[in-house]
């Protein structure tokens, strides 16, 4: 009775295989290495960009432990630090020779040193957390008033040239708080505009209030829209956070978006949080100026005799070009820009749209200079980049720009996300920072194994000396446990924090009870004098509802802290309810499964080593003992 | 070896007001300390700004203190964390300071007052987010409790149910009562190790509990307290094996396991040892009181003679 069919025999050791591989990468530690990746969406990381890398460190004599591409850049495994460093700054010089423009970002990295095979099962280590590896961790909060009412000024912009195209005399319109309210001295155009609003602008909400000749129409906005503009703005915001963060060189970065209005930003190995800080608050500002196209101009400048209150510029295609120091426009006025198709030529082209203000002023602009060329300037650190300088063909109202001519889809998709990254979508602030040393994570690591390994120790030494083979099996059983665990979290590739190993080791000192209730059980059946193979049967019968009742309690504590937990918290969850898992299949499969094919095909059994079994009414408990 | 050797049941049932009553007074005692000092709660649920250094040196905790009110902080806190030469800065939240100022500011005063400091970890926590923890953590304990009641009222009896959530949150305000009392610093992670041991030790009930009803089941003749006591003698052995085996492992953390996860695992001690007392005698004569009795077990209708109660065969 004590036999399993092969299947389940089968089942543990394809369990155990699985545990293995996947907890193998954890065992051949990381290997110092070098990352170069792009940071322009239209520059491209290729296997040319591998064969230059390559060339590079070969002619150097830099020794190289293997290089490969794969989607986030190319990365070169070295030696040791040394090389890295030599290797890092090499690479540097190479790809970015103007220190002050740099095209690629090259960064200090750890590659798993698992060989190739393991990482082509996706068995990748562990991923830790920051407060093992060491980094800086920012909550970043996006205000979305902010980013509502700016949305709502556009809009009132918009409904006002609305109005006017379709000659609808109103009495002003204006934002007022959340809404946007229009002032009507008649009944009979209200309800006009009402009908022009629902066809033109379905976002909009409408609602009447007023009488006589004081009349308004109420526009809010919908929902679904608020919920688009609130994800536009967060993807924006990202966005925006993401090129700027490239240049700090971080090999891994995590940007991610933590409820509806929140932005986690983790960096880590990053130690300088002030430039980190620096480069997260800073505000790119996006300026719109008259290029000088006086004839001669450019010759001089070029000669080194730049006329006065011109600047020289180079435009993105290499070209010199002269612009005014006088700023026409400033970022703060454009409201939002995308890539798209010219409507009539559906040649791809790039679409601004300005609030009011910056409408009035540029119509001034482009009427007094048709023919003539502008420049869009982006200036970060008080440094200036021509995004394009496109030629004003026509007088253009009513705030949308469109910019086409001459470019790739790829171009336009570039420009927009320049003149997008100008500003954020909406202001942001640092609620929750965290800074940890690279020291600090190295030692937490070492503490956190430390007391998982002694405690482990411990709880052996006690299982087999009071249970004998029976505590063996349960050490055993414990040691697979921890072998699951540890794949599943490389497998699944959690966050490992300092909690998790804490979740880690307290899931082995709960997890030895169900071997504990199994192994006490069956004593107690051969106590009450059950045949040593009914023993084992029905001790781990009856044991099998405890351990399941006991584990769904912990279980639902667990789930609790993972639905409701953050940060620390949540790392510690996610292990502790696997560990729950895991244990339960460990305890109850795996140790059946070696107690079965140690006892199980033994005809005639008289004893189980499984400690002294001490009877009411025996002397000193010398009976029914060990063998 | 064989630790246990009970030739009887050992009457627990009889001293059942008297287990109840220590534990009232223990209870008393921890809402007392809860109210008179309060939780001494971190940075993560207040807000403010945390700050670890580390001297070459032992640190001179006096000239550290004296630097940073002369650079303008109030109301700071500043101690060893760990060692000697590991030192904690607590500084409370300010209106009119940003985060990005906060962490360079001090490490600037320390330059000037008490030099050789290098930064290891920062931790600034906004306002907002220190309230959402505090609201998120009675969430949490709130599900807990309420889908451990739910559970083990489906399982077993809503008098199981009753008097395992009595005896287990009661473990839960002691173990805040220790920290109130000690002032000892209560973190997210020991909210997690409060959460972690309620789910921990309601299993000790479940234990017991699922003895009582295999008693009642097989068992005639036995009054409730002779079947409470009964269950309660033939899981003991089980109960002190597993309780001390996951305590061997909460006291390596303790020792190993540095000044980050000892009140983790201070907060463990606390909540197994009170774990194991409550769970099986406070809980036990709470069901007791509460009535159960044969009946509530025996299912009329499923109830078939020579039948085995179990359904396992031997």
């Amino acid at each position: 009775m004590n036999r399993y069919p092969l299947w389940k025999y089968i089942l543990v050791v394809v369990a155990l295989l699985f545990g293995l591989i996947y907890t193998l990468p954890n065992f051949f530690g990381e290997s110092p290495a070098v990352q170069v990746s792009s940071t322009k969406a239209t520059l491209k990381v290729d296997t040319k960009t591998l064969e230059r890398v390559e060339a590079t460190l070969k002619t150097a004599g830099v020794d190289i432990n293997g290089t490969f591409l794969d989607t986030t850049g190319v990365k070169v495994r070295l030696k040791d630090t040394d090389s890295q460093l030599k290797a890092k700054d090499l690479l540097e010089k190479q790809f970015n020779p103007d220190a002050s423009d740099p095209q690629y970002v090259v960064a200090l990295n750890l590659l798993s040193s698992s060989p190739q095979w393991l990482t082509n099962l996706n068995a990748l280590p562990m991923y830790l957390g920051l407060d093992l590896r060491g980094g800086v961790h920012f909550l970043l909060q996006v205000d979305m008033k902010g980013a509502m009412t700016k949305r709502l000024d556009s809009m009132a912009a918009d409904l006002r040239s609305l109005m006017r195209d379709k000659t609808i005399r109103h009495g002003g319109i204006g934002r007022e708080g959340e809404r946007i309210v229009i002032r009507f001295r008649d009944e009979d155009t209200r309800t006009k505009a009402r009908q022009v609003l629902d066809e033109n602008q379905p976002d909009l909400q409408l609602a009447d209030q007023g009488e006589g000749s004081d009349l308004k129409l109420l526009a809010t906005l919908k929902p679904a829209a608020l919920k688009r503009i609130q994800e536009s703005a967060i993807k924006q915001n990202m966005g925006t956070l993401h090129n700027r963060i490239n240049e700090l060189g971080v090999a891994e970065p995590v940007i991610a978006q933590q409820g509806a209005d929140r932005i986690v930003v983790q960096l880590p190995g990053v130690q300088d949080t002030a430039k980190a800080k620096d480069i997260l608050g800073r505000t790119a500002t996006l300026e719109i100026r008259m290029v000088d196209e006086t004839s001669g101009a450019l010759e001089a400048a070029q000669a080194g005799q730049v006329p006065f209150g011109d600047e020289l510029y180079v435009e993105r295609g290499g070209r010199p070009l002269l612009v005014r120091k006088q700023v026409v426009l400033t970022g703060d006025r454009l409201t939002d820009a995308q890539a798209g198709f010219d409507n009539q030529t559906q040649e791809p082209a790039v679409h601004l749209t300005l609030d009011s203000a910056g409408s009035r002023i540029f119509k001034d602009i482009t009427r007094e200079n048709i023919g003539k060329r502008m420049a869009i300037l982006l200036i970060e650190k008080g440094k200036g980049e021509v995004v394009t300088a496109p030629v004003i063909r026509s007088e253009i109202g009513g705030g949308r720009v469109q910019i086409s001519g001459a470019m790739s889809t790829m171009e336009a998709n570039d420009t927009a996300l320049l003149l997008r990254a100008g500003s954020l979508a909406a202001p942001m602030e640092i609620i929750e920072e965290r800074t940890i040393g690279p020291s600090l994570g190295a030692e937490n690591i070492q503490k956190g194994f430390h007391s998982t390994m002694w405690g482990f120790a411990a709880i052996s030494v006690f299982m087999i000396a009071y249970y004998m083979l029976f505590g063996l099996v349960s050490v055993i059983c414990l040691a697979s446990n921890l072998l699951f665990l540890v794949a599943l979290l490389s497998l699944l590739q959690a966050t490992l924090t300092l909690p998790g190993i804490a979740a880690i080791a307290l899931a082995l000192g709960m997890a030895i009870d169900a071997n504990v209730l199994i192994n006490e059980r069956i004593r107690e059946e051969l106590r009450n004098g059950s045949t040593p193979q009914a023993a084992i049967h029905t001790g781990y019968e009856r044991a099998f509802g405890t351990i399941i009742d006991s584990n769904i309690t912990t279980l639902i504590a667990g789930v609790a802290l993972l639905i409701f937990g953050s940060g620390p918290i949540r790392g510690f969850a996610v292990v502790h309810c696997l560990g729950i898992l895991t244990s339960l299949f460990s305890a109850v499969v795996v140790s059946r499964a070696l107690i079965n094919l140690i006892y199980g095909r033994r005809r005639r059994l008289e004893s189980l080593a499984i400690g002294q079994i001490w009877k009411p009414g025996n002397k000193a408990g010398a009976a029914a003992a060990t063998k | 070896m064989e630790f246990f050797r009970i030739k009887k049941d050992i009457p627990f049932m009889r001293h059942a007001l008297v287990f109840n009553v220590i534990s009232l007074i223990t209870f008393l005692l921890a809402v007392f300390f809860l109210f008179h000092r309060g939780l001494h709660v971190s940075v993560e649920f207040t807000g403010g700004t945390l700050i670890e250094v580390h001297y070459a040196q032992a640190a001179n905790l006096e000239q550290i203190r004296t630097g940073l009110e002369k650079a303008g902080y109030s109301d700071i806190a500043v101690q060893n964390f760990g060692s000697s030469q590991d030192v904690m800065i607590r500084l409370p939240l300010k209106a009119d300071q940003t985060s990005a100022k906060v962490g360079e500011s001090v490490m600037a005063a320390l330059d000037t007052e008490a030099p050789g400091a290098s930064l290891r970890r920062v931790e600034f926590v906004g306002p907002q987010v220190g309230r959402e923890l505090a609201e998120n953590g009675s969430l949490a304990l709130l599900l807990v409790v309420v889908g451990i009641v739910i559970y083990l009222a489906l399982r077993f009896e809503w008098r199981f149910s009753v008097s395992a959530i009595i005896a287990n949150l009661h473990d839960v305000v002691i173990i805040l009562g220790f920290f109130a009392f000690f002032q000892w610093e209560f973190s997210l992670s020991v909210l997690a190790a409060v959460l972690a041991v309620l789910g921990y030790s309601v299993n000790e009930s479940v234990v017991v509990f699922d003895r009582v009803r295999e008693t009642f089941k097989k068992v005639r003749g036995l009054t409730t307290p002779q079947v409470l006591d009964h269950a309660i003698t033939s899981t003991i052995s089980r109960t002190i094996i597993t309780h001390g085996c996951t305590q061997l492992m909460v006291l390596s953390m303790l020792v190993f396991g540095g000044a980050t996860l000892y009140y983790f695992a201070l907060a463990l001690t606390i909540g197994i040892c009170f774990g194991i007392y409550s769970s099986v005698l406070v809980a036990s004569p709470l069901v007791m009181w509460l009535g159960v009795s044969r009946e509530h077990f025996i299912k009329p209708v499923k109830k078939i003679e020579g039948a085995n109660d179990e359904g396992a065969v031997v």
